[in-house]
């Protein structure tokens, strides 16, 4: 390799401004929350972190978080295909409205989804004759994490589905594949990775949202208390070597699920190479 | 060959299933906080929003995404700039470091600044000797805006600029032009669209920031609550208009926020073809 001296000027000054500015917003507080775990005693963090109502806060985190994103990976999968394969009316205010959960702050959202599923509101009243409650329920920290999670496979799948060449699909077609079969086997191998990883950024987000969930939830122990909530209350309580106990565990679930979403994303760009 | 022209019954169940989705999970919240707002006529509304707390909210609001966007756009100009035109050790790890904070809960991110700045903190003595509170104050409320929207700005520059490449600017520099010559008058207009793209992207989640906010406010009325925080105050307080009507405003800069992001990316898709 070529090693020569950049003829931009500017290296000094930026490095300068970059690291002073990331030295106190990133670096230096993480750095803090490193020194803060060490002087916890392991002893007392297990106890912490085993509590049966935290415990049962990962519970209720992990599982709506799963399930929210799930649905999302599936109607972000048909709202991308739509919007790429069709043409319709009012296309797109559709595509322009995708966004809309980044925009809106998650509290408006969160006391707005919660009046309308509570049994007197408009949606809550259909349901409640079928004598399903939403708000307060899990169910309502699922609908809370759908909205939240909504952009994330959209505009992770959109993209690749728009560079899928048509002459694939025309081949199998030629072969006499079905319709079905074409799209199970030539057009979702192709976006799966795509797919994988906008479920992984719902799903990561999700598991740490706290303001759209926190009035949907009801906060009921052990029922509708998710594990931010749990982080919140202790630091209300200014318990601040409890609540750092429950963050590290929250870290480490985001970690282990960007880490698997790498080591999918590895294996599955291997098989595609592989064949070709 | 039609083969990508779906039969129409598959196309319109699909896009009726989509619209369907969109309409209940989307649309249905914002004409609802509309709704619920004016339902008790315009006077009430008018009195909600104009309330002396609501007015303190809504500045407060106003100062925190101000200092917020120039403190993520002076990084996220100078962090591009540094990532996309030099080699050095330690590039990864500065990437890395920047957009860290997108993976961490926005609790956790009110948490390590309470650890940082708070009472147990090594440099709390020397804070309350200079006076400065940071925790339970503004400051602490615009650390933690500027934590979680930190990547905004940046993310959207750096691939523009990596696909411009260096030509340019070195030729530029080798003719004698300096670092600001070369900044305003080459770099900045290829990136002028993506970068108010990021400008708009990080103005809308630092008007709305809720839980690292609220960990680091320490829920003082007209001192330290931004317009999310008085949001929850109003409607754990059972005052639903008030709630509402707060919440209006906010629906209308994400809707303005809405359309500013198609315009800008319009424009900007519009610049890379070019």
């Amino acid at each position: 390799m070529r090693k020569k001296k950049s003829v931009i000027p500017g290296f000094g000054l930026s490095f300068g401004i970059v690291m002073a500015i990331l030295g106190l917003i990133v670096i230096i507080p993480l750095c803090s929350l490193v020194v803060f775990s060490m002087k916890l005693s392991f002893h007392d963090f297990i106890v912490t972190v085993t509590r049966p109502r935290v415990l049962a806060s990962y519970k209720v985190s992990i599982l709506t978080a799963f399930i929210a994103s799930v649905i999302n990976a599936v109607m972000g999968l048909a709202i991308a295909w739509v919007l790429v394969r069709y043409k319709f009316p009012g296309k797109r205010i559709m595509d322009g409205i995708i966004e809309l959960p980044f925009a809106l702050p998650t509290a408006v959202a969160g006391i707005a989804l919660t009046h309308l599923t509570v049994p007197e509101g408009w949606v809550g009243k259909i349901f409640a004759k079928t004598g399903v409650k939403i708000a307060y329920t899990r169910i309502g920290i699922t609908i809370a994490l759908v909205f939240i999670g909504i952009p994330f496979v959209v505009r992770s799948v959109q993209p690749v589905l728009e560079k899928v060449e048509a002459e694939y699909e025309e081949a199998a077609a030629m072969f006499g594949a079905s319709r079905v079969q074409i799209f199970f086997q030539v057009i979702f191998p192709e976006i799966r990775p795509a797919l994988i990883a906008g479920f992984t950024m719902a799903f990561a987000r999700s598991i740490g949202e706290y303001g759209s969930v926190v009035f949907i939830a009801g906060n009921t122990p052990y029922k509708t208390e998710i594990t931010p909530l749990m982080i919140m209350a202790k630091l209300q309580e200014f318990d601040y070597a409890s609540a750092t106990s429950i963050a590290l565990v929250m870290l480490l679930i985001s970690f282990v699920i960007l880490f698997v979403n790498a080591v999918i994303q590895s294996f599955t760009s291997k098989i595609v190479s592989g064949i070709e | 060959m039609q083969i990508r022209n779906d039969k129409g019954i598959v196309k319109w169940l699909l896009i009726g299933l989509c619209t369907v989705f969109l309409l209940v999970t989307l649309v249905l919240p914002l004409v609802y906080v509309i709704y619920t707002a004016l339902r008790e006529g315009f006077q009430a509304y008018l009195a909600s929003v104009t309330d002396t707390y609501a007015v303190k909210a809504i500045l407060l609001t106003v100062k925190v995404v101000i200092i917020t966007v120039v403190i993520n756009s002076v990084f996220g100009i100078f962090a591009a700039w540094l990532i996309t035109r030099f080699q050095f050790h330690g590039k990864k790890i500065i990437s890395t470091l920047i957009d860290l904070p997108l993976t961490i809960s926005p609790i956790i991110a009110g948490l390590i600044f309470v650890l940082t700045f708070g009472r147990q903190s090594a440099i709390y003595p020397l804070l309350e000797k200079w006076g400065i509170q940071i925790i339970f104050a503004v400051p602490g409320v615009v650390l933690a805006t500027i934590f979680v929207t930190f990547p905004f700005i940046s993310r959207e520059i750096i691939p523009v600029l990596t696909v411009e490449g260096t030509d340019e600017e070195e030729a530029a520099a080798l003719m004698g032009a300096n670092g600001f010559q070369i900044f305003t008058q080459i770099t900045f207009p290829h990136i002028k669209w993506a970068f108010l793209y990021g400008v708009v992207l990080c103005s809308a989640r630092a008007m709305g920031e809720f839980g690292a906010v609220s960990v680091l406010s320490g829920h003082l009325r007209g001192i330290t609550n931004t317009m999310p925080l008085y949001i929850e105050l109003l409607y754990q307080a059972f005052d639903f208009t008030g709630a509402f009507a707060m919440s209006s405003i906010l629906v209308i800069m994400a809707l303005i926020i809405l359309v500013l992001r198609n315009i800008l990316e319009y424009r900007g898709r519009k610049e890379m073809d070019a």
